[in-house]
């Protein structure tokens, strides 16, 4: 049935279109790409204040830190909120908990790759880092790279805390992000906590995904913004990530 | 609302469900008189209205993103065979199977075999046009599987044995009082109940949802989903969201299957940078929605294991023929169109009989399913051409043009005999001056005789708006008599 | 300077003081007017309800009616919208049917000589007060062809806006449609009542007594609805307003109110 119903729909499009054809090699005729790379002052110091803006106007909950302070942040966030228990990917940088699970106050659940999504949802908060940061949308990527961990890691806890290195993982609009992500990895794209508009088209936040997300702008770090510890290849020449098939 | 019409909302497939519909007119002769769902519809459009401009008014370079999607659009339309076999290579390469689905009962009945090959007798469900459209929940419930909708406006809907109203936001007819109701009458009979002391605060109401639904996400093994883009070149699937139900359901389960109509391939993954632009501000005026999922196939240890794209035509290829209704398959499904329009603000999402209401649902819907039924006839004729749709749309689909164009086909059918008739002999009196300028003063002679009220189809005008005065005497007289020396 | 006049068939049959105050307007401010007689309608109801191959003998005969005219100058935008979006349509599509190139040919001829009356003011004369005068308090309503398709914009209120003793208030929601539509009016009745009803709210709203516009058929929808109300607001196409001067205020003339007793007193009829 599936054969079939491929070759009825193939023949009717070519049917629909007539001669029309192969697009060839070329780039695709007549896209007029003269919208603009960037919306806003690409400096990195604008940059910064303009994600933590857009940031905080979805309501995420923002803080500055250094790369020296932000073990003492992170261990100062997870205690406001009052977390036990905090899940974390296996790569994390092993400094940014140290001082959290120094007293034995935060307990670290390590994702090894076995923890279920029942398992997550007893969780207090997660830590993670990201993939890069889009400053016009105030958006955070993650792919599943470096510091990150699998989807779930971050879908399940009600508690997200997500640490940017600026200005190194810092870009200004999704025309400059798009090209430094990987396709073949898995992307969450991250625009403030979780939240809905279904309820009389107004805004409410809080629905599945994380509902209080907070933001670590770590500065002074450098380094590019990307895939984690990957290098862009062209589509369909990419290398796997860490998780991919083998 | 949903008592305009006497359908339930949940039979058949293939938009079974508003087979029999009356046609536009009629429904929305009874739900313009809905002062609930007026207000209700009135707030929530006007607010999402004012949001939307401001959002878009951001961008300085608007209009040249409008039309990069635009022309991204039609280029993949004037290739589509050769991105859709892009895309299959790329899925399949990446660890998807692709399925390739002729109509609606092709793609239930892929879907079905696949979940009942799982094992499973349940599915969760991200909120999905193509899969209301093929009416895919009956279809499953015919072979033994419950469908979960996990969209908190899908929900509503659900759980209200209603129909959806809005393409976004598919419980808009409801307002907070009548969700509170809902919530808490219905949620116990599909699994937690709502909260006790349930208010109708919508953060209270938000809780009470994600209550409910997170037992859902936590067993489930098979999840449905549609999708917003697919890429040709890279086999990448993008589900654009806000509750976070979409990342659960596309992450959480061991098996996805994703119904989308091939209209939503592109071909680049550059490409996403124009529509992932315009899509958030144009729908929910947002930069950018709360959470956008990219997948490609599968990737071990994170997300399904297994992945089924069901590609779906079901009409699609019918409006690709079209020269001038093509344009209808560039939507993105935003609905900025369904926001601005004032048809839809005041005969509301019902009135439409379809899954997709609105003045894009008014030029897919007759072309999807022809313009047969009586409902699917007064489609192109639900509009007052007044151009606000095609001014918000972000893929510059010139709406009042389709709609006038398929007027033109349902004008050729039966039906219209009497109106074509007066067509015609309104055609001779103005092709001949002389004859109209006769007219012209045989009513102004008659004009004390004018009745306030007109007999037949007349009273379409008067019962609710008197007549105008007729003058004395038409223009062109009064130009002979003022002006001579000019005339020929 | 020298122009034709498109009087639109509404205006001709219907509301001839319109098509007179145009004439007085025009000439008053220098042009030489020209009513070329072979014109009737420009075929837009025929063509919005579906019937394309019917209108094309009035592209035809317009394109004749205005031949070597360089401006046609319509009092309607939605007339003017008609010629000069849907004609070349209309043409082209003629043409993709094979039926030859000469429709397509006079669609364009006549297309880009059409101007709406306001633009013609502004854009072509140059002109925003044109010497007018009229003591009363107007709203203005901007229909929808005109805005969206011409892209009329403001030139309408500046027009206004110079206008002797005229005290301008703005209408909520002024660039909703009024739901006139043409043939939408009786074919979705209820909708089309619905939304003129909103509209014919907010121009209440305003205090104003006289709301304004560029388009007779919409005006002829609210007014219907506000003398059925008896509502104390007057619809008054702007040809009318920008024709009147001190020396020679506006009467209503050709609106033959005597004939109907119940009409709510106009504004300034002491004028």
């Amino acid at each position: 049935m599936t054969s079939t119903g491929r070759e009825r729909v193939l023949a009717r499009i070519r049917a629909a279109i007539g001669e029309a054809g192969s697009p060839g090699e070329e780039a695709p005729d007549g896209i007029p790409r003269t919208y603009l790379s960037a919306h806003r002052s690409e400096d990195p110091a604008a940059l910064l204040d303009l994600l933590h803006e857009n940031l905080v106007d979805y309501r995420a909950v923002v803080h500055r830190t250094t790369e020296h302070e932000l073990p003492a942040t992170v261990a100062r966030l997870l205690a406001e909120h009052g977390s036990r228990t905090v899940a974390v990917p296996a790569d994390l940088p092993p400094g940014w908990l140290a001082l959290a699970v120094a007293g034995a106050a935060v307990q670290a659940v390590v994702d090894d790759g076995a923890l279920t999504a029942a398992q997550l949802d007893s969780v207090d908060s997660v830590l993670t880092g990201c993939a890069l940061a889009v400053a016009e949308t105030g958006t955070i990527v993650l792919d599943a790279g470096a510091a990150q961990g699998r989807r779930l890691l971050t879908l399940v806890p009600d508690h997200h805390i997500c640490v940017i290195r600026a200005p190194g993982q810092i870009v200004a609009s999704l025309p400059r992000a798009l090209p430094l992500l990987d396709p073949v990895r898995p992307q969450t794209w991250i625009s403030g906590p979780s939240a809905t508009s279904d309820i009389e088209l107004d805004r409410v936040e809080g629905v599945h995904g994380p509902r209080t997300l907070e933001v670590v702008l770590v500065t002074g770090s450098r380094g590019r913004p990307g895939p984690s510890g990957a290098t862009r290849l062209s589509p369909g020449r990419r290398g796997r990530g860490p998780h991919g098939p083998e | 609302m949903s008592g305009t019409s006497g359908t339930s909302g949940t039979s058949g497939t293939s938009g079974g469900a508003f087979l029999g519909m009356p046609s536009f007119p009629e429904a929305a002769a009874v739900s313009t008189q809905d002062r609930q769902l007026r207000a209700n519809l009135s707030h929530a459009t006007r607010t999402i209205r004012e949001k939307r401009a401001r959002a878009v008014a951001e961008l300085a370079d608007w209009a040249e993103l409008r039309a990069a999607g635009k022309a991204i659009k039609d280029h993949t339309l004037r290739h589509l065979d050769h991105y859709l076999l892009q895309l299959e290579a790329a899925v399949t390469t990446a660890g998807g199977t692709v399925h390739w689905a002729a109509d609606a009962a092709e793609a239930n009945r892929i879907v079905a075999d696949l979940v009942l090959a799982t094992g499973e007798r349940e599915v969760v469900k991200v909120k999905s046009m193509a899969t209301q459209e093929i009416g895919l929940n009956e279809a499953l419930a015919a072979e033994g599987i419950t469908a979960y909708e996990t969209d908190l406006a899908e929900l509503i809907v659900q759980l209200g044995d209603d129909r959806p109203s809005h393409i976004l936001v598919p419980a808009i007819h409801r307002n907070r009082r009548e969700i509170r109701e809902i919530f808490a009458e219905r949620m116990a009979d599909w699994g937690r109940p709502a909260p006790e002391g349930l208010t109708d605060s919508p953060a209270q109401l938000a809780e009470a949802a994600r209550l409910h639904l997170r037992e859902k996400f936590l067993r489930a093994k098979v999840a449905v989903s549609g999708a917003n883009f697919m890429v040709a070149e890279t086999g990448t699937l993008v589900v654009v969201e806000s509750e976070g139900n979409g990342r659960m359901c596309l992450t959480l389960p061991q098996t996805l299957i994703s119904v989308v109509g091939i209209e939503k391939v592109v071909p680049s993954w550059r490409d996403l940078e124009v529509f992932l632009q315009t899509l958030p501000r144009s729908s929910t005026a947002e930069r950018m929605n709360p959470y956008t999922s990219l997948w490609t196939g599968t990737s071990d240890g994170d997300g399904p294991s297994a992945f089924h794209l069901v590609l779906l035509d079901n009409g699609r290829t019918t409006a690709l023929a079209d020269q001038v209704g093509r344009q209808a398959l560039r939507c993105i499904r935003c609905s900025a169109c369904l926001n601005v329009c004032p048809v839809y603000e005041r005969a509301g999402g019902h009135a439409y009989g379809s899954v997709y209401p609105g003045p894009i649902g008014a030029i897919l819907t007759p072309q999807l399913r022809g313009t047969a039924s009586e409902i699917d006839a007064s489609l192109p004729y639900a509009s007052s051409l007044c151009g606000a749709c095609y001014e918000v749309c972000p893929v510059a689909i010139d709406i009042p043009e389709v709609l006038v164009h398929l007027r033109e086909r349902v004008a050729g059918q039966g039906g219209h005999r009497l109106e074509r008739a007066a067509v015609k002999a309104a055609g001779f009196v103005l092709d001949h001056p002389g004859v109209l300028a006769a007219g012209e003063r045989a009513a102004a002679k008659a004009r004390r005789l004018l009745p306030r009220r007109l007999p037949g189809p007349g009273g379409a005008w008067t019962d609710s708006r008197d007549l105008p005065d007729l003058p004395t005497e038409p223009f062109r007289d009064w130009w002979q008599k003022n002006r001579p020396q000019q005339d020929s | 300077m020298r122009a034709a006049l498109f009087a639109t068939c509404v205006n001709d049959a219907v509301y001839p003081s319109t098509a007179i105050a145009t004439v007085r307007l025009l000439e008053r401010l220098g042009v030489e007017v020209d009513f070329p007689p072979g014109q009737t309608c420009c075929g837009q109801p025929q063509f919005n309800t579906g019937y394309r191959r019917e209108t094309e003998p009035m592209v035809r005969r317009m394109a004749r009616a205005f031949e070597g005219y360089e401006y046609v100058v319509a009092p309607s935008g939605s007339c003017a919208a008609m010629v000069r979006d849907n004609y070349p349509r209309i043409g082209a599509m003629a043409q993709a049917e094979r039926r030859g190139g000469e429709l397509a040919e006079a669609a364009g001829s006549l297309a880009p000589r059409m101007y709406e009356l306001t633009e013609f003011l502004t854009d072509v004369l140059g002109v925003e007060d044109v010497g007018a005068y009229f003591p009363h308090s107007v709203t203005y309503h901007p229909s929808c062809h005109g805005l969206r398709l011409l892209g009329l914009g403001d030139r309408p209120l500046r027009l206004l806006r110079a206008v002797q003793g005229l005290e301008l208030t703005e209408l909520p929601g002024a660039e909703e449609c009024c739901g006139f539509g043409g043939t939408f009016a009786v074919k979705n009745p209820a909708v089309s009542t619905a939304m003129g009803d909103d509209k014919v709210r907010s121009a209440l709203g305003t205090g104003a007594r006289v709301l304004c516009g560029g388009d007779n058929s919409c005006l002829m929808h609210l007014g219907g609805l506000l003398h059925r109300q008896s509502a104390p607001l007057r619809p008054l196409h702007i040809a009318e307003i920008l024709a009147a001067t001190r020396d020679e205020p506006w009467q209503g003339e050709a609106r033959s109110e005597a004939t109907r007793p119940d009409r709510p007193a106009r504004p300034g009829s002491a004028a």
